[in-house]
């Protein structure tokens, strides 16, 4: 099954022309269901939002196209990860295509700018991404839920992991904006509490990719061991520049599991021995992972990661909670609920939703060996995000 | 911060300098000859990034592609120039803010196209992938001393086409007063794609020798442009010598702010900029003619 | 018709469609043309600038996202929700920041000022993105919208769709006449003559370097009102509000539909909206093909779509 953007693009194109006619009033059983998809398909994370885009299509080809008996319209719109456009773009698929369930994005300055609205219009969301701690914090909602993870379940756990290895007075480097901030603030949680000490932070600007002067400075501290948040190609830079600096040896690298995602290759032999935490591992043996992994594959030619695991999970969930009210999306209570209690077996691990909407989820310990992912151990089974501020958790 | 330490962030400072100048030195140059403000100078570098690294993987060597890539560029420059930037000499700098901003985009979606979204390495020849002993901890890579040093070397060919040659002569000249240099017979319209050529050739070359330290990935040209504008201005717009120290003052700037400031570091390149503004209108070299 | 005739009847045509789309009240027609009138004032701030007084400032954005964070700091820490208070302070706080960035700003001149206020609104963004004390790069909200009530009674809720709505077309209205007033006064005709050779209007005993600081922050608290809009509309600031590529992107709106003519930027900012909300749909590629629309209207419309209307849409 050959997914592009462009069909997608397609039928999005055909459903925008048809939803500006009044639409006759037909069942709800035989209606299709409206999915909105506010991922970014150009820019910097456009490679997220196509896996998470095609991931969903596979999920959702698993069940025969149909959720809940209904056939699906996917309504996408390209967010370009700029939250100045966010409001408008969620706007366009809340109000303007009424879609029955929204889901997405990436960025999570585009998930506060949603939030903002999809409580006002109490529209069911699945965020598929971004990790911002006040979507299930101090914004969560009842109708609000998140599949992939929270910025504190990606962090928190990598400080137990250092202090069991020894490491008692760490260096903090991390790009200085909110995910890189949250990232830092769950870690620093965990190490204090610990015993543990910061010897120095490094706040590096979004998205600059010069770290020369930082790591000299890091090496004449010479602190236990590292902990950085770095993605996409500042991971990729970060851990080169790192090793060319005859750092890699001396002082051991540990990071929030975005450092190596979908950069491991760019990375090459300087990533090895770098340990990370992250909620799912590509060399993870379980069935469910395997299976995924074959089968998107075959449906896209490239690999599956974390972000297509959200997307894959987001489909299987709502293909359970709408199986269980017959594809009903009026029945909001019944359907909400469903959610709620809804357990499935994902790529992942065991998936259940907390109280506050955010995944209870095992986050794994891994390393680099060889130029692959390998899962050391559980770092810490169950994770629950705190969820400070939510409403929902009493 | 001991002695010795100041003295290591001095080289990373230059280190950053060099590299900066010579992306700078382009966009310096094409300003001061053709008067074209070009947005699209941290396309090329992007480019020059991208074709290194689809070069270097088909011929095995960095040095093949940039023996091949830099010919590729100077074309691809030129063919730009005739067909569109060409078209602006007589217009405001805003339609070349444009026009050039326009350019950007559609650049961005063509490497998008040939290139896909990843993030790609570029392997360091292996000549260059030793390091030297720097400190107790910590060490330099070859390749980034082999960049500094090409960059030095570069800069030293450039003072001397400029100062030297028949093609600087014409090139200041150009810089000063074009219609004069019509009329003394020579052709200003092949002089100008020349430059805007040699310009494209090096914001390319830059990113060419960047590719190995930085990977290459879509959008990387945005931040390169943003402070070469910076380096720029500060330097005087189209004085190449004032790029020269506009670049090497941005690097040691931005390196200590890091050090010394690290919550506002961004801010602190932009904040020197600004001082010089004030203290110096037109930069530290900058004509005091009338205004472009 | 003549030109002018024909674009009075263009614009009292839009003004009564804008008048419909309230009267209709379908809320995303609503939020997207309401999104299209702030664009508008925004646009026509920086023509004040771009088109009258020969000022290519990248400085703009920062206005608009000073504003609408005078706006949240407002409400959010000070717990002010009434207009009447908090749109002048609001106004007033960009109207300051032009004063300073523009006091600094315009001793350089041309491709200077141009890469000048570029550093300024880097500088600005950066600020609030990373500073701790802005809410960070993911942005903040507002805790309650605009509201003005007197004796308890609500006068006028920005958190009502049809109202807001119905503010910012009133927002647009006054700020097109006064735009427009302000250019026809000896004030409009100074600024022409400082663009057209700036020498010769000095030597007439004009201080042109106040002429243009004051046009410089009248255009910054124009924006301030957009920036403040924005903000009561969503609920929502982000710093990338502010920084370079908003005041870019505003640039092409006024330049695709024309400067110089207060109606052209109107015009390129409902273009544009159109542009970017059924464009993405037609293609991948929707950059590639905005790109590509601003590469052409620069080279073959430089007067740009206002140019084509006062030739009566004929050749």
């Amino acid at each position: 099954m050959p997914l592009s953007r462009r069909s997608l693009l397609g039928v999005t194109g055909a459903v925008a022309a048809s939803s500006l006619l009044p639409r006759p009033a037909r069942s709800a059983s035989l209606a299709k269901i409206r999915i909105g998809l506010l991922l970014p398909y150009s820019g910097t994370y456009a490679a997220l939002g196509h896996n998470i885009t095609d991931a969903m299509k596979l999920a959702a080809h698993e069940h025969g196209d149909k959720l809940g008996g209904r056939e699906i319209e996917w309504v996408a719109v390209d967010d370009e990860s700029d939250p100045a456009k966010a409001p408008a773009n969620v706007n366009k698929l809340v109000v303007g295509e009424k879609v029955d369930i929204l889901t997405g994005p990436v960025h999570s300055g585009v998930a506060m700018a949603m939030m903002q609205i999809v409580r006002e219009e109490q529209t069911l969301t699945l965020v598929t991404n971004a990790g911002a701690q006040a979507v299930t914090g101090a914004l969560c909602a009842p109708h609000v839920f998140r599949t992939s993870f929270s910025n504190w379940q990606t962090s928190y756990p990598c400080a137990d992991v250092m202090l069991k290895a020894g490491h008692k007075k760490v260096a903090l480097v991390f790009w200085n904006y909110g995910f890189g901030q949250e990232s830092m603030a769950a870690f620093k949680e965990g190490f204090l509490k610990g015993g543990g000490a910061i010897v120095k932070e490094f706040p590096v600007p979004f998205p600059s990719t010069e770290f020369q002067a930082n790591l000299s400075e890091l090496a004449s501290l010479k602190p236990d061991a590292v902990f950085v948040f770095f993605a996409g190609a500042g991971a990729a830079k970060f851990v080169k520049d790192y090793a060319a600096a005859g750092l890699r040896e001396k002082i051991p690298l540990y990071g929030s599991g975005f450092l190596t995602e979908g950069v491991l290759a760019a990375q090459g032999p300087a990533a090895e021995g770098i340990q990370t935490t992250l909620h799912y591992a590509e060399a993870l043996p379980s069935a469910a992972n395997k299976k995924f992994r074959e089968a998107f594959k075959k449906a896209t030619t490239r690999e599956a990661d974390v972000y297509a695991v959200a997307g894959y999970d987001t489909v299987n969930l709502l293909s359970v909670a709408l199986g269980k009210v017959k594809g009903d999306t009026a029945a909001r209570k019944e359907l909400i609920a469903a959610l709620e209690t809804a357990r499935i077996e994902s790529p992942r691990g065991p998936f259940r939703f907390s109280r506050a909407h955010n995944p209870v989820q095992d986050i794994y310990l891994r390393e680099v060996k060889g130029g692959q992912q390998r899962v050391v151990s559980v770092a810490l089974k169950d994770a629950e995000d705190p969820a400070v501020g939510c409403a929902l958790v009493k | 911060m001991t002695l010795s330490l100041v003295a290591l962030q001095l080289l990373n400072g230059v280190e950053q300098g060099l590299l900066l100048f010579l992306v700078a030195s382009g966009l310096t140059l094409v300003f001061g000859v053709l008067g074209v403000l070009n947005f699209a100078h941290g396309s090329f570098y992007m480019l020059g990034a991208y074709l290194a690294f689809w070069l270097a993987e088909r011929t095995g060597s960095l040095l093949f592609a940039v023996l091949l890539g830099v010919p590729l560029m100077l074309l691809f420059g030129f063919l730009v120039e005739r067909l569109a930037v060409a078209r602006l000499y007589q217009r405001d700098h805003l339609s070349q803010v444009l026009l050039t901003y326009g350019l950007v985009l559609l650049f961005n979606e063509l490497s998008r196209l040939l290139f896909g979204n990843d993030v790609h390495p570029v392997a360091t020849p292996a000549l260059l992938s030793g390091s030297f002993k720097l400190g107790e901890v910590q060490s330099w890579p070859a390749y980034r001393l082999f960049t500094s040093l090409s960059c030095l070397v570069i800069a030293l060919l450039l003072r001397y086409v400029i100062l030297g040659t028949r093609f600087g002569m014409r090139l200041r000249a150009g810089a000063s007063n074009a219609e004069m240099l019509e009329v003394l017979g020579v052709d200003v319209r092949k002089l100008f794609a020349r430059v805007f050529s040699a310009g494209v050739a090096l914001a390319a070359l830059a990113g060419m020798l960047a590719a190995p330290l930085t990977t290459v990935y879509p959008g990387m040209g945005e931040s390169v442009l943003v402070i070469s504008f910076v380096v720029v201005v500060i330097g005087g717009i189209g004085s190449v010598r004032g790029a020269f120290f506009g670049a090497l003052l941005v690097g040691i700037a931005d390196t200590f702010g890091k050090v010394l400031v690290p919550s506002v570091s961004s801010a602190v390149v932009y904040a020197v900029m600004a001082a010089v503004l004030i203290w110096r209108p037109r930069g530290l070299f900058g004509a005091p003619a009338e205004a472009r | 018709m003549t030109a002018r005739q024909r674009v009075q009847a263009l614009l009292c045509a839009g003004a009564l469609a804008l008048l419909a789309v309230a009267a209709v009240g379908d809320r995303f027609w609503l939020q997207l043309f309401g999104k299209a009138m702030i664009t508008c004032i925004f646009a026509i701030s920086l023509d004040l600038l771009v088109g009258y007084a020969g000022l290519v400032s990248l400085a703009h954005a920062a206005f608009f996202g000073l504003s609408a964070y005078a706006l949240a700091g407002l409400t959010n820490r000070l717990q002010l929700v009434n207009p009447l208070l908090t749109l002048p302070l609001a106004l007033a706080a960009a109207a300051l920041a032009a004063l300073c960035i523009g006091w600094l700003s315009l001793r350089a001149a041309g491709v200077y000022f141009i890469m000048v206020t570029l550093a300024f609104t880097q500088m600005l963004f950066y600020l609030f993105s990373e500073a701790p004390w802005f809410g960070g790069s993911d942005g903040l909200y507002l805790s309650q919208k605009p509201l003005l009530s007197i004796l308890g009674r609500p006068l006028l809720d920005l958190g009502n769709r049809t109202a807001a709505y119905l503010f910012i077309f009133a927002a647009l209205v006054l700020s097109y006449f006064f735009l427009s007033r302000l250019l026809r006064a000896p004030f409009g005709r100074v600024l022409a003559g400082i663009r057209g050779n700036e020498q010769r209007t000095r030597a007439l005993g004009f201080s042109t370097a106040r002429y243009k600081l004051t046009a410089f922050v009248i255009a910054g608290a124009v924006a301030g009102l957009a920036g403040y809009l924005d903000a009561a509309l969503y609920g929502f600031v982000n710093p990338a509000e502010l920084g370079w590529r908003q005041s870019g992107l505003l640039l092409m709106t006024v330049l695709l539909g024309g400067r110089g003519t207060l109606y052209g930027p109107i015009l390129g900012a409902f273009l544009l909206t159109f542009l970017e909300h059924y464009g993405a749909r037609l293609t991948d590629h929707s950059s590639a093909l905005i790109g590509a629309v601003v590469i052409l209207v620069v080279l073959f419309l430089p007067r740009g779509v206002a140019g084509l209307v006062e030739r009566g849409g004929r050749g």
